[in-house]
C-alpha cells in the first residue's frame, strides 16, 4: 500500500491550522509522534505560547489491561491553560482513546477556553465520540495494521505501516 | 520456587521487598517513571486517576509519621483509596496473629498492602502468603531492608550529580542496625558506583561488611576524602542505652557531620538523611540547612517514587 508523505501532510496541516492562530492559541504535543509534529509547526507558525507536551500514560483507560508503559515521559505544560485555546497535536487519530485521556490531563491543569485536534492521519475506527478539527490524511485501515510515525536521524517524518501484534495506538 | 520471591514469572516486579537482587533495569525504569510522577505533584491538581478504585492499606507494625504520610500521599495522589492501620494499638493487642490480620484485610478486597514490622522478614512473610493479584511493598522490616527509602536516595543523587559511574559515596553512622544502609549499599552498587565507603565506629558495624564491597573508616577526616554523596543515618536513640556507644557528645564529636567535617568532601558534596534527625548528635544544624542538605528535596521526591513503585506494581 502506498502511504502519504508525512513531510507533505504536515504542510498541508501547517496551511490549515495558520489562518486559525491567535495570541491565545497554545499547541500541545502527544508523545512520541505528535510532539515531534508540534515541535515543527510552534516553529513555522510562530505561536507565542510555549509548546506543551504530553504523556498520557497516566490517564490511559487500558492501565488494568497492559500496566504502565515502561518509557513514561513527563508531561510539560508550560503556559496558563486557564483560558487558553489549544491544539492538541498527534500522529494517528484512531479509536479516540488517547484524546480522551489527553483531555482528561489538560483539566487537571485549568480550563481551557477551547481545544481542538490536529492529525496528521484520520484512520477511521472511532470508539470514542471525538473528531479532528484539522487533518492531514485521511486513510481507512483495516483493524490488523497499524500505522506509526517515525522520524529519521536527519529529522525527517515518515509513515510506516505495520502489522499488528496486540499494540494499541 | 521463583529465585527471587519479588518477580513474577515473566522477570517483573510483583512486590517490593528489597532492593537486593533487583536488576538494574527495574531500579532505572522506577527511577524513570518516578521522573514523570514529580511533574504530577507540582501541578495545581496533584492527581492522576492511574489507581481510582484500588485499595491500599498501610500496615504500620512500626509507629513512622514521615514514611507512613508519604505512602498515603502518594496513593491518594495516584487516586487509590487509603486506609491507615495502626496495627501496634490494635488487633495484635488482642492476639491476632500477622497473617490472620492480612487475611482479614485481604477479604476486604485489598489490591496491595504497605508493610513496616520491626521483625526482618516481616513483608517477605506476608508476600508468600497473599493472593498473587495482591502486591506488597516492604516501608521497612527490622535490621533487613527499606527499599523505597533507598529508592528515593537513588533518585535524588541522580537528581543532583545526573550518573552513578563516577561517584564516591560514602554511608555515615549505624550501618549496624540500618536497614536503610542494607538497601542503600544494594542499590548503589547495582546501579554501578565504583566506589561506597561505610564510616562507623566498630561498635556499628557488622561483622564482615566489607563482603557487600564496601571500604570501611573508622576515621569520619579520611574517610570523607573526595567525596560527592554523604548519606547520614539517624543514630537511633536506644543504642546509646546500650553498650555500643560511650555518650552522644562523643559521637558528634567523631562522627556528627559538622560544616568543617564537611569541608574535606568534594567542594560540591550533597548530604542525604532519611529522617528525623537528631540535630547534634550525627548532625550539626548548620549543615542540615546549610545549602549542601538535600533533605528536603528527598521528602519531595519519596512522594514521586512512592507513586512510581505503586503503579509499576499494580500495572504488573
Amino acid at each position: 500500500m502506498q502511504l502519504p508523505d508525512a513531510e507533505i501532510l504536515l504542510t498541508r496541516l501547517i496551511g490549515e491550522i495558520q489562518p486559525e492562530i491567535s495570541g491565545s492559541t497554545a499547541l500541545v504535543g502527544i508523545y512520541t509522534g505528535g510532539v515531534w509534529l508540534a515541535e515543527r509547526m510552534h516553529q513555522s507558525l510562530g505561536i507565542r505560547l510555549p509548546l506543551g507536551t504530553l504523556d498520557v500514560s497516566f490517564y490511559r483507560d487500558d492501565f488494568d489491561q497492559i500496566g504502565l508503559h515502561p518509557k513514561v515521559k513527563p508531561s510539560d505544560i508550560p503556559f496558563e491553560v486557564e483560558g487558553s485555546h489549544i491544539i492538541l497535536v498527534d500522529d494517528v487519530l484512531y479509536t479516540g482513546r488517547t484524546i480522551r485521556a489527553a483531555i482528561n490531563e489538560l483539566f487537571d491543569y485549568g480550563r481551557p477556553a477551547s481545544i481542538r485536534l490536529a492529525t496528521l492521519v484520520d484512520r477511521g475506527g472511532r470508539e470514542m465520540p471525538i473528531t479532528a478539527q484539522f487533518v492531514g490524511a485521511t486513510i481507512v485501515l483495516p483493524e490488523e495494521k497499524m500505522l506509526a510515525l517515525e522520524q529519521g536521524n536527519d529529522g525527517r517524518l515518515s509513515l510506516s505501516l505495520y502489522n499488528k501484534n496486540p499494540v494499541e495506538q | 520456587m521463583n529465585k527471587n520471591p519479588q518477580l513474577n514469572k515473566h522477570g517483573e516486579l510483583q512486590h517490593l521487598l528489597t532492593t537486593e537482587g533487583l536488576p538494574s533495569p527495574i531500579l532505572l525504569n522506577i527511577l524513570d517513571t518516578a521522573e514523570s510522577f514529580v511533574g504530577v505533584t507540582e501541578r495545581d491538581i496533584k492527581k492522576v486517576p492511574l489507581l481510582r478504585g484500588k485499595s491500599i492499606f498501610n500496615l504500620f507494625f512500626e509507629p513512622s509519621t514521615r514514611t507512613q504520610t508519604t505512602f498515603e500521599i502518594a496513593a491518594k495522589r495516584l487516586s487509590a483509596d487509603v486506609v491507615n492501620l495502626n496495627i501496634a494499638a490494635s488487633s495484635q493487642s488482642k492476639g491476632e496473629t500477622l497473617l490472620d490480620t492480612v487475611d482479614n484485610l485481604s477479604a476486604m478486597h485489598a489490591d496491595m498492602f504497605i508493610v513496616r514490622h520491626s521483625q526482618s522478614g516481616a513483608a517477605h512473610l506476608i508476600a508468600r502468603h497473599v493472593r498473587p493479584e495482591i502486591h506488597v511493598i516492604n516501608a521497612g522490616d527490622g535490621r533487613h531492608a527499606h527499599p523505597t527509602q533507598a529508592l528515593l536516595d537513588m533518585f535524588t543523587i541522580r537528581h543532583y550529580k545526573r550518573d552513578f559511574n563516577n561517584l564516591r559515596v560514602a554511608i555515615v553512622g549505624d550501618i549496624l542496625h540500618s536497614r536503610v544502609a542494607r538497601s542503600q549499599i544494594h542499590a548503589l552498587t547495582t546501579l554501578g558506583v565504583p566506589e561506597i565507603r561505610v564510616i562507623a565506629p566498630k561498635t556499628l558495624l557488622p561483622n564482615k561488611v566489607e563482603r557487600l564491597g564496601v571500604h570501611v573508616y573508622h576515621d569520619m577526616e579520611q574517610g570523607l576524602k573526595d567525596i560527592d554523596v554523604l548519606l547520614m543515618l539517624r543514630l537511633q536513640n536506644e543504642r546509646m542505652l546500650g553498650a555500643s556507644l560511650p555518650s552522644s557528645e562523643e559521637y558528634f564529636k567523631y562522627y556528627g557531620l559538622t560544616q568543617e567535617k564537611l569541608s574535606l568532601a568534594k567542594q560540591d558534596a550533597i548530604v542525604l538523611h532519611p529522617g528525623p534527625m537528631n540535630r547534634g548528635i550525627e548532625i550539626d544544624s548548620a549543615v542540615a540547612d546549610g545549602k549542601q542538605s538535600v533533605i528536603l528535596p528527598q521528602v519531595t521526591f519519596g512522594i514521586a517514587v512512592r507513586m512510581a513503585v505503586m503503579s509499576i506494581l499494580t500495572g504488573n
